[in-house]
């Protein structure tokens, strides 16, 4: 793990157990021992299959949902501990989310500014002049403000939405955004547009991005850092390079066996079965029982047996 | 017909609205041969599915204009209802986007399957469960599916299900609407590769694999299709398409694509400024033309489509003065 002074985040051993049901009740682990850092502007891919938990690593980021076990450290301080309105409030003006439906992040009544006005009232962003902050913001992003500014969310499109969801976090000069699954619902042709921005915008403003995805290639492109989930489990974490070149957990191998990618065709003389995957996982932990998560070289760790 | 399973020609089909009319497909050509598999491609709104319902189903308000549609010589644009009907399953057949979610929770898979046979008057005996059984292996289900509920099933086992039953009475013609979207790497690899074996048993003759993701169609498609608003932009053999694009549109989304081994830090992809045009009344010309870094005048005017080689068409005024510009890798 990085030990660095650009850590600005550091989540240790997190776990999360969901309860459902009162009388017989059922529990999920959606979240188990997970331990990754996050440096300043730097941009880590969470990776995974649906169900893996990766919204859920998002949501106890962002206070959304109660730890079970772990700690998430923000400045030196194990944000469960932080109660009160105030410090909330503060931690809010540094760590946002931005969530996989951008339509429904916005409220169809009002015009897309109110998602600024929101911000205004609620933080002290220190501005001057709010609007000409706006107008810099979009054009940060760019948006025309002209063009943007005063419609409703149904006439702008998904692409445009997720960018002024993008120029509000800048605005905020967040420290950490969680981007769940942001790009999903857009089209290649404008989807890396959103995307360049996204990286841009980290390393102009010293934004940390976790990127969630389901997408590899997305993921690949970019982030310096990579986390791979798996039911729950932190399989395979580190740089993002190291992981593609020396893929070493059976499910991450999967992944870049399985990925389409053009220029590159599936060998169809290998029998490709998902089911398979479910052995193939149980029997690497069985072959490396006791090893646990291990650095098997620098910034390149992998979870060898699940115990 | 022989070598065609599917002619169609000069297709357009709108809906219908209180506001005007939704050129969703307008003047959209191509064939579809004997053993081939069709990959149609384009951004989200382009008239895909809708290009789909216009063979099998034309609710309102969606409306057939003109153009022709011979299906192993069947001119279906022209058959009543009834007749059609008599075509679904046996010759052409459906696998609708969503259909993942038309489960209905609280039924078991068996009689999801029985009650969609019957819908097509199909004797649901124990020779046509057999049969279900022997499919459900091919797809690497095990029987006993027949009797959970769909919500014990993950998506690409479901979808698994829905390709067993659309395909049960071996139609000669299967169109595959967005059937890898919702599903996990894994299984969208073993769902698209079934399609493809399904043809190689002769199950299917030919099938058109709808998916906005090009990377997918590269893996399966033995030509790819690509529309843009509405229009027919381009067909080719898609090694032609991938590597000789003639669309500008075509360049610019592959362009586009991500993919494993390429980082923004080392090399910065582009995309494609703007938005495709709403559909609603929309005028004449070519419909990517506010997004063309190629336009010129000229393309005020519907562009004609033109061919290019031996199975591969392109509509644009100025593929051939762009050649080489839209090759290779960029
Ligand atoms: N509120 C909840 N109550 C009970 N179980 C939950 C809850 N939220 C999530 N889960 C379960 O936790 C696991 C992880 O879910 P999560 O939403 O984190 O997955 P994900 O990786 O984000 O998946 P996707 O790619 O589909 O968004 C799943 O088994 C899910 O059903
Ligand atoms: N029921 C409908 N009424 C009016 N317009 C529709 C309807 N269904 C689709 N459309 C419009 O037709 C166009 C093509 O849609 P569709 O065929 O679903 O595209 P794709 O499958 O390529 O995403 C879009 O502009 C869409 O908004
Ligand atoms: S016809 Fe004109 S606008 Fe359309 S793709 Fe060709 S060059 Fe571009
Ligand atoms: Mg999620
Ligand atoms: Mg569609």
């Amino acid at each position: 793990m990085a030990k660095n002074k650009d850590v600005i985040m550091s989540v240790k051993n997190l776990s999360k157990v969901f309860k459902s049901g009162i009388l017989n009740p059922e529990y999920t682990v959606a979240a188990k021992d997970i331990s990754f850092d996050i440096e300043k502007g730097k941009i880590i891919s969470l990776i995974g299959e649906s169900g893996s938990g990766k919204t859920t690593v998002g949501k106890l980021i962002l206070k959304l949902i109660e730890v079970s076990e772990g700690e998430i450290i923000y400045k030196g301080k194990n944000i469960s501990k932080i109660n009160d309105k105030e410090e909330t409030q503060q931690y809010y003006r540094r760590v946002q989310g931005i969530f996989q439906d951008p339509f429904a992040t916005f409220n169809p009544l009002y015009r897309v500014d109110r998602v600024f006005d929101l911000i205004f009232d609620s933080f002290d962003l220190g501005f001057e002049d709010k609007d000409q902050a706006i107008r810099d913001a979009l054009y940060d992003v760019n948006l025309n403000p002209d063009r943007t500014l005063g419609k409703f969310p149904h006439q702008l499109s998904g692409g445009q939405l997720q960018r002024l969801l993008i120029a509000r976090a800048l605005l905020m000069d967040v420290d950490i955004l969680i981007a769940d699954e942001l790009i999903s619902m857009l089209d290649a042709s404008t989807r890396i547009g959103v995307l360049n921005l996204l990286v841009e915008s980290c390393k102009k403003h010293g934004m940390a991005v976790i990127f969630i995805t389901h997408d590899l290639n997305l993921g690949y492109y970019i982030s310096d850092k990579s986390l791979i989930m798996y039911k729950g489990r932190l399989v395979e974490r580190g740089d993002t390079k190291k992981i593609y070149e020396n893929a070493t957990h059976p499910y991450t191998q999967m992944l870049f066996e399985a990925v389409p990618e053009i220029g590159e065709r599936w060998d169809p003389d290998e029998e490709f079965l998902p089911e398979q995957i479910v052995n193939d996982v149980q029997k690497f932990y069985k072959e490396n029982a006791g090893k646990g998560f291990v650095e098997i070289e620098e910034d390149h760790s992998v979870l060898f047996s699940d115990k | 017909m022989s070598e065609n399973i599917l002619e169609v020609k000069n297709l357009r089909a709108y809906y219908d609205i209180l506001k005007g009319q939704v050129k969703a497909v307008d003047n959209v050509t191509f064939n579809l041969k004997n053993g081939e598999i069709l990959g149609l491609a384009g951004e989200s709104g382009c008239g895909k599915s809708t290009l789909a319902s216009t063979f099998i189903s034309r609710k309102k308000p969606l409306k057939y204009i003109s153009g022709e549609v011979d299906l192993v010589g069947n001119k279906i644009m022209k058959m009543s209802e009834k007749e059609f009907k008599k075509l679904r399953l046996r010759t052409i057949s459906l696998i609708p986007q969503y259909a993942l979610d038309a489960f209905s929770p609280t039924k078991k898979i068996k009689t999801y399957i029985a009650d969609l046979a019957g819908q097509h008057g199909i004797k649901t005996n124990k020779k046509f469960f057999d049969k279900v059984k022997e499919r459900l292996d091919l797809v690497n289900l095990d029987e006993s599916v027949l009797n959970r509920y769909s919500i014990e099933l993950s998506g690409g086992m479901k979808q698994r299900v829905i390709m067993v039953i659309s395909t049960i009475l071996d139609p000669e013609f299967l169109i595959a609407d967005e059937i890898t979207s919702a599903l996990d790497v894994s299984s969208q690899r073993f769902v698209a590769t079934m399609l493809a074996n399904l043809r190689d048993l002769g199950i299917i003759k030919s099938a058109i694999f709808i998916t906005h993701d090009l990377s997918i169609l590269y893996q399966i498609a033995d030509r790819i299709m690509i529309m843009y608003a509405g229009n027919f932009a381009e067909i080719g053999p898609t090694d032609e398409i991938v590597a000789n694009p003639r669309h500008p549109y075509t360049r610019a989304l592959i362009d586009s694509l991500p993919k494993v081994g390429i980082q923004y830090k080392d090399k910065r992809l582009s995309g494609i400024e703007g938005t495709p045009p709403h559909l609603l009344d929309i005028e004449e010309g070519c419909r990517f033309r506010q997004r063309c870094p190629y336009a010129i005048n000229k393309c005020e005017e519907n562009p004609e489509r033109e061919q290019v080689a031996e199975g591969h068409y392109v509509s644009c005024w100025r593929w051939k003065e762009l050649g080489s510009d839209l090759s290779g890798q960029k």
